[in-house]
């Protein structure tokens, strides 16, 4: 009977809801906004509607937006457990303990790093690249439209997986990059790892898939004419990006996959006995882990790339200097991973290298900071509300990288080395970098998608918030690291003097909040006055690239008729000479919708949870599914439909009447 | 224009006999290996050298017939992403073996014992 059981449900038992009152409240919120989102669309009849329109749509524009969707909802999800963390470091200190046992402490912030890193911040550059990319090189869709679709399904699978161990089991308490010998079944018995490992498999194998998608977009599906030195700077950062994504995520997946085989079966690739050695995994992990944020950077610096010129009434300064700087920052990535394991013990001459090869690659990402800068210089420039970003953004990201200089000399390193001045460091070039390119581009981006343009009042207001919380959150994080404070500490002395600094901290991150909310708030006072906002030319801001010759919302087969280029800034170029002349419209050829993709992403969410739990009959029969479902998908003869000129043509005229109503 | 226009347009096509090479001498390497191996010709030393030799030549005469990395049209795309590959392998490949046994070598007791003996403590 035992046996029967043990096969059936794997290690699935009572004890997997949680306990603590905390958890399971927050467990049971979020059931029951699932349960009350479901009601309200069942409600208003939308299933088929969503299903039709949008799960299974293959348009890349309506993907990029339900990335984005995903990725808002995690960064509040990842915000929430920002604020529990240091509202646990603002009031345990001396008798007082706080509010949350060390061990959920610590499943908070792994989940607040895994989450940001893989489901934000991963989640938010997916969706710009797939909203802007096809349409910035003039390409009807991406290379493979149905691979993109279920890119973004093992990216939602890998979502829901985190977000399950919430209520079922725990997650990984190991740190968001979960080391052996902690992360090794001998310390960590629970399932929290395992669901650590198996949403970023599942996610990992998006995202990878993504790469050779949007790799594959760039290098075959340009608009005759544009070579790859007239492409626009932020398709150049794709490139670079997807080629990073291409050779580092193969790398994760190994490694997470050693992981679990040590594990499940036994296995001794990382444990400290039987020939395994745990500094290898550090060593794999980082070998993907550094090349991961620049793969986060370099769409920023695309994004920032056309901001800044566009607002400037400018050229881009150093076109081909800002190419080398990108692919020099791509190749150099890959040398300089150890910089993130001085102190484990590898000797000087190592170190010295490392070291080094980590300041040589500040040098073109300095570079790139002297062209936008000159691209500013003598420019018109308009301070709009994407604009205010670069500000921020090049303060911030200044500071920031001069601070990842510090920490490159293996000396302060040691010094350095796991403090709150390391914390404060990579913060900063994730949010002051990442997160404020990938707003910039939003901002920038958004009547391109929505054909309306957002509230530049609240717009600023949100920047400010963002900008002041966080140098409240941060500069005391800079501060404390330096007097000694740990990262990833839940309880202190009071007699260290560093509470005050903490709740300065922790305010930062309401401020934070509240930049957040009123976020919220602009799209939702934007959508009110659509109608005010309308952008009729198709080219609110005097755009330079391909994206903003069509109308807005861009129509789902993007370009009535292929645009042949002819030089860079083609758009600046010919936007007042040639206008309107009548064109010659064909049929089209268009991806169908696809509802394979999601069944797979939804199989892949059972994969996942039975690896986790052992259930390896589930395991099976969800990989069998996920196979037979590709195999009956690779055989279809017909995934594609003609898109008539006629329909095209009424389309086009419809456009005509609004503009000039 | 399609979609997906650009489908095999790069490929040469009609060198069944380059496959036909490829496949008997990419056989060939296979056994040969095989051989060295069950009948145990060469000493442990020898064939482990003999045997990676043998890797490399496989390496070659797979790019060479099955992925025509030579004879591809200009732009050269696969030619550059495999080299761009080849390059950045050889740089995470003998990093690693750097590091590691950079690591082993002074972290393994009995260097650590003999440093801390230096600094006048022991464990």
């Amino acid at each position: 009977m035992i046996y029967f059981a043990s096969f059936l449900i794997g290690k699935l038992n009572r004890n997997a809801i949680p306990s603590d009152l905390m958890t399971l409240g927050a467990a049971v919120s979020i059931v029951a906004g699932l349960i009350f989102g479901a009601l309200i669309i069942t409600y208003l009849h939308k299933w088929k509607y969503l299903w039709k329109e949008w799960f299974t749509s293959v348009d890349h524009k309506k993907i990029g937006i339900m990335y984005i969707i995903v990725s808002v909802l995690m960064l509040i999800r990842g915000g929430v457990d920002a604020l529990m963390l240091r509202g646990q470091q603002a009031t345990s200190v001396g008798i007082h303990h706080g509010y949350l046992s060390s061990y959920t402490f610590a499943q908070v912030f792994s989940a607040h790093g895994t989450i940001m890193i893989f489901f934000a911040a991963m989640g938010m550059m997916f969706g710009i690249i797939n909203l802007v990319l096809p349409l910035q090189i003039g390409s009807r869709d991406v290379a493979f439209p149905f691979m993109n679709l279920t890119s973004f399904w093992l990216f939602f699978a890998g979502m829901i997986l985190v977000n399950v161990s919430l209520g079922i089991g725990d997650f990984s308490a190991a740190g968001w990059l979960a080391y052996p010998p902690l992360s090794e079944l001998q310390y960590s018995p629970t399932v929290g790892v395992d669901y650590w490992i198996w949403s970023l498999e599942i996610a990992g194998i998006g995202s990878l898939l993504s790469g050779v998608n949007f790799f594959t977009t760039i290098l075959k599906t340009r608009a005759p004419g544009m070579t790859l030195t007239k492409m626009p700077m932020f398709a150049w950062s794709v490139l670079c990006t997807t080629s990073l994504i291409i050779f580092a995520f193969p790398i994760l997946t190994v490694t997470l996959t050693l992981l679990y085989l040590d594990r499940t079966m036994g296995m001794h690739f990382f444990t400290a006995g039987a020939g395994g050695n745990m500094m290898m995994y550090v060593n794999l992990i980082w070998a993907w882990g550094h090349p991961e944020v620049y793969i986060l950077i370099l769409p920023a610096f695309g994004i920032f790339s056309e901001v800044v010129a566009t607002f400037s009434h400018k050229r881009l300064f150093g076109y081909r200097t800002m190419v080398g700087a990108l692919v020099s920052i791509t190749v150099l990535s890959f040398t300089v991973w150890l910089h993130h394991f001085f102190t484990m013990g590898a000797g000087a001459d190592v170190n010295g290298f490392f070291g080094i090869m980590t300041m040589v690659i500040a040098i073109p990402t300095g570079v790139k900071i002297f062209n936008w800068l000159f691209t500013m210089y003598k420019g018109r420039i308009k301070f709009s509300q994407s604009m205010l970003w670069f500000f921020g953004f090049v303060g911030l990201f200044t500071v920031g990288g001069v601070a990842g200089v510090i920490l490159a000399v293996p000396p302060a390193d040691f010094q350095l080395h796991n403090s709150l001045f390391l914390v404060a460091h990579f913060h900063t070039m994730i949010v002051g970098g990442v997160l404020f390119g990938y707003f910039a581009g939003l901002s920038y981006w958004f009547p391109k998608i929505f054909g309306y343009k957002l509230n530049e009042k609240l717009g600023r207001l949100t920047f400010y918030l963002w900008f002041i919380g966080f140098l409240l959150a941060f500069v005391p994080l800079y501060i404390l690291g330096l007097l000694g404070a740990t990262r990833r500490i839940d309880h202190y002395s009071a007699s260290l003097g560093w509470q005050p600094l903490f709740i300065i901290a922790g305010v930062g991150v309401l401020v934070i909040a509240s930049g957040v909310f009123v976020m919220i708030l602009q799209h939702v006072v934007s959508f009110l006055n659509r109608d005010s906002l309308k952008d009729k030319t198709g080219d609110p801001w005097n755009g330079k690239t391909l994206e903003w010759s069509i109308p807005s919302p861009a129509p789902f087969y993007n370009f009535a008729t292929t645009p042949i280029v002819h030089s860079h800034d083609f758009y600046w170029d010919v936007k007042n000479i040639i206008k309107h002349e009548p064109k010659e419209i064909n049929d089209i050829l268009m991806p169908k919708n696809d509802s394979n993709a999601p069944i797979i992403g939804i199989t892949s969410v059972f994969f996942g949870f039975a690896m986790v739990w052992h259930i390896w009959w589930l395991a099976l029969v969800s990989l069998f599914v996920i196979v037979a479902i590709l195999l009956k998908r690779f055989n279809d003869e017909n995934p594609n439909y003609l898109l008539s000129a006629d329909k095209i043509v009424e389309l086009e005229e419809n456009y005509l009447i609004f503009r000039q109503s | 224009m399609k979609t997906n226009v650009y489908q095999a347009s790069n490929h040469p096509t009609g060198q069944f006999k380059n496959y036909l090479i490829g496949y008997f001498v990419s056989i060939l390497l296979t056994l040969s290996s095989f051989f060295i191996v069950t009948n145990h010709v060469l000493t442990l030393n020898t064939a482990v050298y003999v045997i990676s030799l043998l890797a490399i030549g496989q390496f070659i005469i797979q790019i060479v017939f099955f992925l025509h990395l030579f004879n591809e049209r200009s732009p050269r795309y696969r030619l550059l992403v495999f080299l761009l590959m080849l390059s950045i392998v050889l740089i995470l490949v003998i990093g690693s073996i750097w590091i590691m046994t950079n690591l082993s070598s002074n972290m393994s007791i009995p260097k650590q014992i003999q440093y801390m003996n230096n600094q006048g403590g022991g464990f």
